[in-house]
């Protein structure tokens, strides 16, 4: 079968937006009629949501510095993703410069550089893909025609490398050629180099930000700082629904280095000479809660059953339903996962200074527009008075698609007429989050007397995920009907299967639940993956060859069987135990970046032990080979962290455990020693990486946790006990 | 109070509250922002520092105590034209991620070869009990045993650099 294509079309640089221009859908068949709904669910499974921000002209995208550096301004934010270095390689290709010439910067909002959405959801690399591309290629043109006037030759006889034009022997720098130039003809876009031509795109280069993180320089948000600046707290409630009604400031308005403390209608803070005078100032508010119910983890678990709430239908293909209801012989069972945490080592905050006619707010976020237009909203400025600095983020995981922190920062110095900077504590930070939220599975199927499956249905229960985020207007709600970010995921891969659909259950849980890297995905697979492999084992078939002999023959089936084919032989996979290990195998489809994998495990004093992963990814064209199996490596690991460990309680109201260690998460010496990856790259465009590879690591770990002991684990954090 | 201590090879006296946590003086009062705060209960050791050549978690550590000590950070470890052994090693295998958490990551290593020249992986699992959210413990493993080897090759570049 042929590579899949996609097509490319040239154009004039145009502003990208809408939705206008969405691909094909990933799994199965949709069943929304209303065009709107499919299209915007066949664009959150498959990431073809276009970039939205302004890709009219290069000059708000580079700068040349006088020491002939190039300097990208990115409207995608930094967070270890490795995003800022596949666009360095991206535009070092075109611009016909070096890897060591290339800087990248976060874009100031006021720059006019802006993402209209966000950073997240895998998607930075694979919507620049050709933007950032088609940019740099028109910058190296305006360059080119440039040195062309300035040296007195034709531009077609210049030779552009290393950031030098040169002819005949004579050269100038980029730096030179764009100095005391004041207007720029922008040209149409240049046709793109071949694939082949490229010299850093596809190659493992070093990460652009690896020595500033090795020897410690301030790149953080929680490292700003500004001369006069002053340190700022507001009390977050532990209790969850906590409303703010009133606060008495008496006493910590006497306490030592205390500023100011704010009361505003919908929060309390304080202002102080010192990071732990405005802590310890805080602690001495005395806040009046309106808190409506002492919530229970057995409240949250009974809400989120399957059978509660409405019912939604996202996928369907034959006749699942009701072969299902007439059926004797269903095969049935139940899975779950626990609320799990961000828990991204640095705290929300901000470093804020709001003067009369503008306002500066340098932070870590992954949504700077909509960050700003909240900013300036409350403090009445105008957007383009308000400056969001994106700073490098201490990991996002989609803690930071809703920064209201920022505002709040802004409040307070606006209050005081200084520099505030204003950071969550570890404790609020846990009870404050947007949670993963918990999930309930409900799986049903039949076989044919082959052994194959005759009618499988998947019924999931969420707590909101995309619903209820700012990024989602309340209007796509009753237009989408299910919650896009909870059934992610959700849906049956194996199209092969005559018969299945997938229901989704949606629940309005009372605290906070949002995106977490991933979304639901990881429960989602881990549920669906176990199950597959029940009915393998109930088939007596093996779990590899049950998968492919029902996945469909199109290009999207044969991108999946490949990595199944791949992580199966590069494992070497058996169903036999051997020297006390066994092996688990699940695969995923994930914005169209289908993943395998087979987990090696033991069992040592009654734990769970992860010796080796094997993982075959498909994410498309490859533009870092290096930072794309980092991204596997991590993900893996954070997927063995929230699948075998991780879990939040709601115990008399409040969300605990608040600390980590508590919260138990994967350490060192649960990291596998061995994680052996295999990239295939049967797309010719860079797809999702960040996410897909979380989704099978916890049914892989499962279904080898079964072959070992017979015992089937169907409840996240896994656990023999 | 007053408190003098010696931080990267330099000699300060702050005077600020008894109870202060070392890391915010180094922080704020200092500058040095390469020390981090990740949850000021010594449960993350995204804070980790050196007095006196052992790992301290400083968000739980009182300046008081820091009088007449031996102080070293992330940026007194070593810099790009003289990277300590951990560092170059970190470098070498590309481990950072978001790189939050590296610092005290690099700081609790450095720490642990001092002691221990050659580490276990069994020793590594015991000793290295930092958490890194984007979970790049596979090359931080890869990296320490990496730098073992480095600091053997040219033992002289344990020492600090300071």
């Amino acid at each position: 079968m042929s590579k899949e294509k996609k097509k490319i079309s040239r154009r004039k640089f145009i502003v990208r937006g809408g939705l206008g221009t969405m691909g094909v859908l990933a799994i199965g068949t949709y069943i929304f009629r209303n065009s709107i709904r499919r299209g915007i669910a066949g664009a959150m499974n498959t990431g073809e949501i276009p970039y939205n921000g302004d890709t009219s002209s290069p000059i708000i995208w580079f700068e040349v510095s006088s020491d002939n550096q190039i300097v990208l301004h990115s409207p995608k934010v930094e967070m270890g993703q490795g995003t800022f270095t596949g666009l360095a390689q991206m535009a070092a290709d075109e611009l016909e410069v070096s890897m060591e010439q290339m800087k990248v910067v976060h874009a100031n909002s006021i720059s006019g550089n802006l993402d209209g959405f966000a950073t997240g959801g895998s998607t930075s690399i694979s919507t620049l893909w050709v933007p950032l591309r088609e940019l740099a290629a028109t910058m190296r043109e305006m360059i080119k025609n440039q040195a062309a006037s300035k040296m007195g030759v034709a531009a077609a006889d210049l030779q552009l490398n290393n950031g030098i034009c040169s002819s005949n022997g004579e050269t100038m720098t980029y730096a030179e050629v764009v100095q005391g130039v004041s207007e720029w003809t922008i040209p149409d876009t240049p046709v793109l180099k071949n694939l082949k031509d490229y010299k850093y795109i596809g190659k493992p280069v070093a990460r652009v930000d690896l020595k500033d993180k090795v020897f410690g320089a301030p790149i953080f948000g929680m490292d700003a700082t500004m001369p006069e600046m002053l340190y700022g707290s507001v009390v977050r409630p532990s209790a969850i629904g906590a409303k703010f009604l009133d606060a008495d400031i008496s006493k910590a308005e006497k306490m030592p280095g205390v500023v100011k403390v704010v009361k505003e209608k919908d929060f309390v803070g304080v202002v102080a000479n010192s990071q732990t005078e405005a802590e310890n100032a805080k602690n001495m508010i005395n806040v009046q809660w309106q808190v409506e119910r002492s919530w229970q983890t057995a409240d949250i678990e009974a809400m989120i059953a399957v059978g509660e709430g409405e019912p939604f239908v996202i996928q369907k293909e034959g006749k699942a339903k009701s072969i299902l209801e007439d059926s004797k012989e269903i095969i049935s069972a139940e899975y779950k996962s626990p609320i799990g945490a961000h828990a991204q080592l640095e705290p929300n905050g901000a470093l804020a200074y709001v003067e009369e006619d503008k306002a500066t707010i340098i932070m870590s976020t992954q949504v700077v527009k909509i960050t700003r237009d909240e900013i300036a909203e409350r403090i009445g400025l105008n957007k383009d008075q308000v400056n969001i600095v994106p700073t490098f983020l201490g990991g996002g995981f989609g803690r930071r698609l809703h920064t209201p922190n920022g505002m709040q920062a802004a409040v307070l110095s606006k209050a005081v007429g200084k520099p505030v900077k204003c950071f969550f504590t570890r404790k609020e930070e846990f009870q404050n989050d947007t949670f993963r939220p918990p999930t309930h599975h409900l799986l049903k199927a039949t076989l044919t007397p082959e052994g194959l499956i005759e009618a499988l249905e998947h019924n999931v229960s969420s707590g909101d995920v995309a619903f209820g985020s700012p990024m989602v207007p309340r209007i796509a709600e009753p237009l989408l009907g299910a919650d896009l970010g909870a059934w992610r995921g959700g849906m049956i891969q194996y199209e092969g299967i005559p018969n299945y659909r997938t229901i989704s259950w949606r629940k309005k849980l009372p605290f906070a639940t949002s995106w977490w890297r991933s979304l639901g995905l990881l429960a989602n697979t881990f549920a669906v993956e176990s199950f597959i492999d029940e009915l393998a084992v109930k088939a007596k078939k093996n779990p590899v060859t049950f998968r492919i002999d029902q996945i469909q023959d199109n290009d999207r089936g044969f991108r999946l069987k490949e990595v199944i084919k791949a992580a199966a032989e590069k494992s070497g996979y058996t169903d036999e135990v051997v020297n006390g290990r066994a092996m688990g195998f699940a695969a995923s489809t994930d914005v169209n970046t289908p993943c395998a994998q087979v987990a090696e495990v033991s069992i040592e004093n009654n734990e769970i032990k992860v010796h080796k992963v094997t993982c075959a990814m498909d994410p498309g064209l490859v533009i870092n080979p290096d930072q794309v199996k980092a991204q596997c490596e991590g993900a893996i690991i954070m997927g063995i962290s929230a699948s075998m460990f991780e879990k939040m309680e709601v115990e008399d109201g409040e969300l605990t455990p608040t600390i980590y260690g508590p919260y138990q998460m994967a350490t060192i010496r649960n990291a596998p020693k061995e994680i052996d990856l295999v990239l295939l790259q049967n797309s010719d465009h860079p797809g999702a990486v960040g996410e897909p590879p979380l989704g099978p690591i916890g049914a892989a770990v499962a279904n080898a946790v079964f072959r070992l002991t017979g015992k089937r684990l169907r409840s996240m954090p896994l656990s023999l006990v | 109070m007053k408190i003098s201590f010696l931080i990267n090879g330099t000699k300060k006296m702050v005077e600020v509250a008894e109870n202060t946590p070392l890391l915010w003086v180094i922080r704020d009062m200092l500058d040095l922002k390469g020390t981090k705060f990740g949850c000021g209960k010594a449960a993350c050791g995204a804070c980790t520092l050196h007095i006196d050549g052992n790992a301290i978690r400083s968000c739980s550590y009182p300046i008081q105590f820091a009088e007449g000590k031996e102080i070293t950070t992330i940026e007194g470890l070593g810099n790009e034209a003289n990277p300590h052994p951990v560092q170059q090693a970190w470098i070498e295998e590309i481990v950072p991620q978001c790189g939050y958490c590296q610092p005290g990551f690099m700081m609790a290593t450095a720490a642990l070869l001092a002691k221990n020249p050659n580490p276990t992986d069994e020793d590594i699992d015991a000793t290295i009990t930092n958490v890194c959210r984007c979970a790049t413990y596979f090359r931080m493993r890869k990296a320490i045993h990496r730098a073992a080897e480095l600091a053997q090759i040219n033992p002289e570049n344990i020492e600090e650099n300071v």
